[in-house]
């Protein structure tokens, strides 16, 4: 069953054609990577699908309800979580606050005046976001400042957060990007531990490595046109993609 | 409410209490007893309270909210003249005019943020002072200054038979003037308590006790969140706006009910209150005490009015008094030097003191405070529990 639906997408941007054409299928359960050379529209197909930028043409529907000319919010609200290329948290906030503050806007929607109401008694959204820090390994930091961790934990706590929303698909914009190579094996396990779990996700990426162990399908975008649609094991030899993203080389 | 507070919070907030009615006792022997600087010590604590929520929290720095103070005091003399000499209507409508205004400037000025969103506060704030000023004259008196008169209608207070005779009418709560003052003498210090005093005290502590609940809030969590990194927020399904402005519009109140209070004690408002100074001075006394935590801004406020009611009086004959010790050539040159801090130019001490604490105490004096409990802590009990002290009141802000 699919839960995400792009078809026959356009952007130009003056001249560029930065995405022709563009259909797209991501069924519900599965892990749908999207990879491609630098410049081959990956960014901006992502950008479509959260209301950052509205294409010339075509659809995005998620789950029944288009995306296009929704505000980013709105778009969280009915089930679409986002991991950003840098991890974007609450820096000077403590981990446990970080995850507790999604827990909230899924429970209370975009704008709740809970003034009156305190943190102290709201024991199941803390319990919720303990459960998740324990998940990605960094409960024993709880009550640390967000901003102060490593590039490879705020990358987890990011996970947590867009996890402890429950979300119905994940979007993922090149999740090991400046990461250590240890920081990249550990990411990549806990995104395999997430997939187990049967959230959607859609990972844009350029590192083969992340894409082959991870992936249930691929899509190979090169100018704009995704070039191909196939299984990963099916993708490395196919001579279309080596040509397009390879330049000709051997995998 | 224990089950719903934390146990420091109850006890800062019976503290606070104790030495809030406890401080004509306190202050009185550094010089600051009297009831007149009490009386700002309180209303200017509560107008940095409301600010602080704002820009403590969400970190939306406006130069405008002296506006609001004005709207309150103008409101407050207005019910007064037209309603009835009692406090409780006018504090009430200078809260709700207070929180009109805010809603209308805030909502127009939070479409930007940083820089642009402080220019447009600074010139609304710009718009109301020059409106009270002179265009606004049959609702303000301009340039005088909006009084009370003797012939003013007062509906309430007539409908019900109190009549001022051929005096000036004094606000009263419920036949307590706000003007009374009983003194007493103890260990040879005469303490004043003046019921204008306790009157904003209690509103003090009440405004206290509702920052206190809002920064413990999940709404106050959210507010944290707007200063700490909006893009996040709204792909976390928040719309960062609608809390922006609740804390604008908050905030606004806050200072209508600091500009009313202002006319309860001394029943007149003048344009100058909405001057962009006054603004200014908000925003310094809440970064000397220390920007989103909950006690700085109030300590901020007092250590200004302080300063500036200290400061201000000294002149030229007690410097010389002060530097009668030295020979005469070197009392001469100390004196012109300090002279230059004191009376008119105390605003230069205060630019120096602000100065230092930004370099110094980034933080405020509030992280002054910390400091030297953790310096303490670690001296007591050795380097490792004086980090984990650190830690935890550090979370505790």
């Amino acid at each position: 069953m699919s839960i995400l639906s792009v078809k026959n997408v356009n952007k130009n941007f003056g001249g560029l054609k930065a995405l022709n054409n563009v259909n797209l299928t991501v069924d519900a359960g599965t892990v749908h990577a999207i990879i491609g050379p630098n410049g081959a529209g990956k960014s901006t197909l992502l950008n479509c699908f959260i209301g950052r930028l509205e294409p010339d043409t075509g659809t995005v529907t998620f789950d029944g309800t288009s995306l296009l000319g929704i505000e980013p919010h709105e778009i969280n609200q009915i089930g679409v979580s986002r991991v950003f290329q840098t991890p974007e948290i609450f820096g000077e906030l403590s981990l446990v606050d970080n995850v507790m503050i999604p827990a909230f806007a899924k429970r209370d929607g975009i704008f709740t005046l809970n003034a009156w109401r305190q943190i102290k008694t709201e024991t199941a959204i803390r319990d919720k976001a303990m459960v998740m820090l324990e998940d990605v390994g960094l409960a024993a930091k709880a009550g640390d400042i967000a901003g102060q961790l490593s590039r490879g934990d705020k990358r987890r706590l990011e996970l947590a957060m867009c996890l402890v929303q429950d979300p119905k698909l994940l979007l993922l914009d090149e999740p090991t990007a400046g990461m250590a190579r240890a920081d990249t094996n550990n990411t990549i396990d806990l995104m395999k531990t997430i997939a187990q779990r049967g959230v959607t996700m859609v990972v844009i990426e350029h590192d083969m490595h992340v894409v082959f162990s991870l992936a249930d399908k691929i899509s190979v975008l090169a100018q704009g046109t995704v070039i191909v649609e196939d299984m990963p094991e099916n993708i490395k030899g196919n001579p279309k993609v080596q040509e397009a993203y390879l330049g000709g080389a051997h995998l | 409410m224990s089950l719903t507070m934390n146990r420091n919070d109850v006890l800062l907030l019976i503290g606070f209490t104790i030495v809030v009615f406890a401080a004509p006792f306190i202050f009185t022997p550094i010089g600051a007893g009297y009831p007149d600087l009490l009386q700002k010590f309180a209303i200017f604590g509560i107008f940095a309270l409301g600010f602080n929520i704002l820009f403590g929290l969400t970190g939306y720095l406006s130069f405008g909210h002296a506006a609001f103070l004005g709207v309150g005091s103008y409101t407050a003399v207005w019910s007064f003249k037209l309603l009835s000499m009692n406090p409780l209507p006018a504090i009430f409508f200078a809260i709700l005019l207070g929180g009109l205004f805010s809603a209308v400037i805030g909502y127009i000025s939070l479409r930007r943020s940083g820089i642009y969103f402080s220019i447009l506060t600074l010139a609304f704030a710009q718009m109301c002072y020059n409106l009270a000023y002179s265009v606004l004259t049959p609702i303000t008196n301009g340039e005088t200054g909006l009084q009370l008169d003797q012939s003013d209608p007062r509906i309430l207070d007539t409908a019900a038979g109190i009549d001022y005779g051929a005096a000036l009418p004094v606000s009263n709560f419920f036949g307590i003037d706000m003007n009374s003052t009983v003194e007493t003498t103890l260990f040879g210090q005469t303490l004043q308590f003046n019921s204008g005093y306790y009157f904003c005290a209690v509103l003090l502590i009440l405004c206290f006790f509702i920052s206190m609940r809002i920064f413990r809030s999940p709404f106050g969590l959210m507010l944290r969140a707007v200063k700490s990194n909006q893009n996040r927020m709204s792909y976390t399904g928040l719309n960062t706006k609608p809390y922006a402005l609740a804390a604008f519009i908050i905030s606004g109140m806050y200072a209508g009910l600091a500009g009313g209070l202002m006319a309860v004690t001394d029943p007149l408002a003048g344009a100058e209150r909405m001057q962009w100074t006054a603004s200014g001075e908000v925003v310094l006394m809440t970064i000397l005490g220390g920007a989103g935590t909950l006690l700085g801004p109030v300590i901020g406020a007092g250590v200004i009015k302080y300063f500036e009611n200290i400061f201000s009086s000294f002149n030229e004959g007690i410097l010389m008094q002060a530097y009668s010790f030295l020979p005469e050539t070197l009392q001469h040159a100390l004196v012109s030097i300090s002279s230059l801090f004191v009376g008119e130019g105390w605003h230069l001490t205060l630019g120096a003191l602000f100065m230092l604490i930004v370099i110094f105490l980034p933080g405020g004096l509030m992280e002054g405070f910390r400091r030297i409990r953790t310096g303490i802590s670690r001296l007591m009990g050795g380097g490792k529990s004086g980090k984990a002290s650190d830690r935890a009141s550090a979370a505790a802000e």
